[in-house]
């Protein structure tokens, strides 16, 4: 099986993934907004103010929508799930859910998540698990 | 205003005939779609080399300039392609010819789609073309089942609605393909129970609630009120036509999900709707018969509510009720959709529409004198057209 694909990094990208290195979920705000927003780019999508600065979230969340997965993905076993997080911050992410079977019963829309983090290669890429109240 | 007199009109359509998957492996895609603009234009009663002008969507492979040359085109006033992944820019595609005929940069305009997923990367499965973004493919995301199940999923949980409904999409599909002797799906009957018995490819969509993968092509020819009003086809008016998207979506469903919370659930079609209407200067209860992007069941039942056909979380109900069938109040998909007849990303929708406005649809809606047609719904840009006659 082929490996899991790790992300190509940006200049815009960089903190994100430096972030998650140190186990930091980074997200980035607007100022003139003070709005949080995801994913990274140096404007503001709201108002397109490129004052805006990162900051390490909470990374607690809850799952927004989630599918299971039957397809071949490199480095992936079928099934598996795939899943929007909605960030405690407002923006949402794509996650796979870890240490949770990928079963409808265990997967209840709006139930608290938490961010874990799986090295991959190079990288470092945030995932989440059902909410145990540890988070990283 | 535009003059009436360049008010735009479809005067032909060609299809090439439908196949499963790689069926057809005696011509390459692109010899099949030039015969298809040249079915097209021959329907309407134009001489090939006098088209002048050419469009299509989503990266199509086609590309205009040899199209022209291929043809024997004697002059190329007009090329453009919509942006977007899949179908979303079917519909958006004609509405760029309608553009140009009736800014009188064109004359003649076919807007055209071919597509032997045979010859070529099979959709749907991982491919290194298909890079969505670094927020999306280390997950293991790459098919759009996948990717847009996850707005149904939601769809399902904010309204309460009953996923099972979607078998009333898959059975109305099917129903009129097997009225289509164009249809591939035509001798294939399709049963409740076959419906409920079919794996999941992404819940809550199955087998049935996703398109079918075909080799075909299908092409429209767009001029002015004037031209057709000399030619002998039988001509349909292009009420309005847009494409479009709303905020955010750019980074929707095929991204990172961070479209407005009112707008995640939905096919991304809301405001293209209203500007819809607007331009049509119509309302939903003036659409006599639609053709929604059936790509996967779950969005055409968003895309009721999206146009206005329905309430928000009323289109399960709605579907159950009976009202998409050709005899409801608004019959839908009435080839049998990109569900049951083929997947041309959407073109043949289109051409669907113009044989109800002409009277020769095999599931023909009696006295159809409007017909909706949508592009594929929940990415961006998105797409509709209102037929009228
Ligand atoms: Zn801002």
């Amino acid at each position: 099986m082929s490996q899991r694909h790790e992300p190509v990094i940006y200049p815009e990208t960089r903190f994100y993934w430096d972030g998650a290195k140190l186990g930091k979920l980074m997200l980035q705000r607007c100022a003139p907004c003070d709005a949080p927003y995801f994913p990274p780019r140096p404007f503001c999508p709201n108002c397109g103010s490129r004052d805006v600065s990162a900051f390490q979230a909470t990374g607690r969340g809850t799952l927004h929508s989630y599918v299971i997965n039957q397809l071949p993905a490199p480095g992936y076993e079928p099934p598996f799930t795939v899943a929007v997080v909605a960030l405690e911050e407002g923006p949402r992410m794509m996650s796979n859910i870890v240490d949770c079977p990928p079963d409808p019963a265990a997967l209840q829309l709006d139930m608290p998540l938490e961010v874990t983090f799986e090295q991959r290669g190079e990288t470092t890429v945030p995932q989440f698990r059902p909410a145990t109240g540890s988070a990283a | 205003m535009k003059s009436k007199s360049r008010k735009a009109h479809i005067v032909g359509v060609g299809e090439s005939i439908y196949t499963k998957w790689g069926g057809i492996q005696d011509k390459t895609q692109f010899q099949l779609t030039a015969e298809t603009i040249a079915t097209a234009l021959t329907d309407a009663g134009i001489a090939v080399a006098e088209a002048d002008g050419l469009t299509s969507f989503s990266n199509d492979a086609n590309d205009a300039p040899l199209m022209a040359v291929t043809l024997g085109l004697k002059q190329l006033r007009y090329s453009a392609m919509v942006w977007g992944g899949g179908g979303g820019g079917s519909a958006g595609s004609v509405a760029q010819a309608c553009a140009a005929v009736e800014s009188g940069q064109a004359e003649v305009v076919v807007a055209y789609r071919g597509l032997c997923q045979g010859q070529g990367r099979r959709f749907g499965r991982f491919g290194a073309g298909r890079i969505h973004g670094n927020f999306v493919h280390p997950y293991g995301l790459f098919a759009p089942a996948q990717m847009l199940a996850l707005l149904v999923q939601r769809y399902f949980h904010e309204t309460g609605g009953d996923p099972d409904s979607l078998v009333e999409i898959a059975l109305n599909g099917r129903a009129n393909a097997n009225r289509n002797p164009r249809a591939v799906m035509r001798d294939r009957e399709l049963t409740r129970e076959q419906y409920f018995a079919s794996r999941w490819i992404a819940e809550p969509l199955r087998l049935f609630d996703c398109c079918l993968e075909t080799d075909g092509a299908a092409a429209v020819v767009v001029t002015t009120a004037e031209r057709a009003a000399d030619l002998d086809a039988d001509s349909v008016e292009v009420a309005a036509a847009v494409h479009g998207s709303g905020p955010g979506w750019g980074s929707g469903p095929l991204g990172s999900h961070n479209m407005p919370d009112e707008d995640y659930a939905t096919s991304n079609s809301k405001l293209l709707a209203q500007d819809l209407f607007n331009r049509a200067d119509m309302t939903p209860s003036d659409i006599n018969v639609a053709q929604f992007y059936d790509h996967f069941s779950g969005l055409v039942l968003m895309a009721l509510e999206d146009y206005g056909f329905c309430g928000r979380g009323e289109a399960p109900d709605f579907v159950k009720s009976g009202a998409i069938r050709a005899d409801g109040s608004l019959p839908i998909n009435t080839s049998g959709g990109q569900l049951s007849e083929a997947y041309v990303h959407g073109m043949n929708l289109v051409i669907e529409g113009v044989r109800q406005l002409r009277g020769v649809s095999t599931t023909q809606i009696a006295d159809a004198q409007t017909c909706l047609v949508t592009g594929g719904l929940g990415v961006s840009p998105t797409s509709a057209l209102i037929l009228t006659r």
